[in-house]
């Protein structure tokens, strides 16, 4: 009986590991060998899936222009925009930081 | 030689033979993407995937008969996603330090990701299954298949996607940064993490550590929150839509 949330299962074991070295850090060492071994070769566990464009392409056709339109003009807006919102929260904060400072001696 | 020969007869007669080619492809990209000196466009996940769909094509080769082996590798990625929590672990410091302008800017970044895309895609008219498969493009790989996959769109199809997504950003990023004159190291390795991913992680490895330590941060945040924004997210402009 799974809890139905739409949240993929992956995700929920990506965060409840993190949860457990945040409460046991020492187990990161035991882990992390394994865990890098993984990530190390995770270009190649994409492969499978990718190859499975073959048969998803018969089923988008005549979309080509739709998706390399919301493709670049989506991620040129997405590193734009966040690079413009954390640097102009970063300056606050180094202001804030600033003005703050000297009333904490 | 009769070894080699025998091996390849047994390999080719099981399920094997996909679990084979995916391997062999895999190493053939990654030798390319090294002699390319690691060019994003020399992608090895591309170049494998157009080496195998080429073999499978010319040998009249069906998907499923190459997926019975591959299916192996493509088991990983659900423990490689829970693997992504050690680097994430390991972020942790440089989050605290700047946790606020982070969340704002990933908040702020992934939603102009996720909204723009499908907005764009729907104006095209594209059809349903085609916007779910777009809408968790900036996510991680493992991480936007596995929420494609969730809400009824093609894996397959998100996995090239989000490969192209990786590509675009990495290629154009130095370009849109430096007209916008963005010039904290970090900023720009955060904004390369949170829309183009891996790859644009990669990229910004090649440029200092500390971008690639911030892209990382972006990569991984940006995965998460996607993987929780999406599921509520799209059904409603789906909705709204219709």
């Amino acid at each position: 009986m799974g809890l139905h949330v739409p949240v993929p299962g992956p995700v929920i074991g990506l965060l409840l590991l993190f949860g457990y070295l945040l409460i046991r850090p020492s187990a990161v060492d035991s882990i992390e060998p394994t865990a890098f071994e993984l990530l190390r070769h995770l270009s190649l566990l994409f492969v499978p899936a990718g190859v499975g464009i073959m048969v998803a392409v018969d089923k988008v056709r005549g979309e080509g222009l739709a998706i390399v339109v919301a493709l670049v003009v989506s991620t040129t807006l997405a590193i734009a925009v966040t690079a413009l919102v954390t640097r102009a929260l970063m300056r606050r904060q180094a202001r804030r930081a600033r003005v703050n400072t000297p009333s904490e001696f | 030689m009769t070894e080699l020969g025998a091996l390849w007869v047994y390999l080719a007669a099981t399920p094997l033979l996909g679990l084979t080619m995916t391997l062999f492809a895999y190493l053939i990209a990654q030798g390319i993407y090294a002699r390319a000196k690691f060019n994003p466009l020399a992608n090895p996940v591309l170049i494998a995937v157009v080496l195998i769909v080429a073999v499978l094509s010319v040998t009249h080769t069906p998907y499923q008969t190459y997926f019975q082996g591959a299916q192996f590798v493509h088991f990983l990625l659900g423990p490689a996603t829970v693997a992504l929590a050690l680097p994430l672990y390991r972020q942790l410091p440089k989050l605290r330090r700047a946790a606020l302008p982070l969340a704002g800017g990933l908040i702020a970044g992934s939603l102009t990701a996720i909204l723009s895309a499908t907005a764009i895609a729907m104006l095209f008219g594209a059809p349903r299954v085609t916007v779910i498969s777009l809408a968790p493009k900036s996510a991680t790989t493992p991480i936007a298949m596995a929420i494609a996959e969730r809400l009824g769109g093609l894996p397959s199809l998100t996995a090239v996607l989000v490969i192209c997504t990786g590509v675009f950003g990495a290629v154009s990023a130095r370009t849109i940064l430096n007209v916008l004159r963005i010039e904290e190291p970090e900023v720009r390795g955060f904004a390369l993490g949170v829309a183009s991913h891996g790859i644009g992680t990669a990229r910004a490895f090649q440029v200092s550590d500390e971008m690639g330590a911030f892209a990382g941060l972006g990569m991984g945040l940006n995965g998460l929150f996607t993987a929780f924004v999406v599921p509520v997210l799209l059904p409603i402009v789906l909705r709204w839509v219709n």
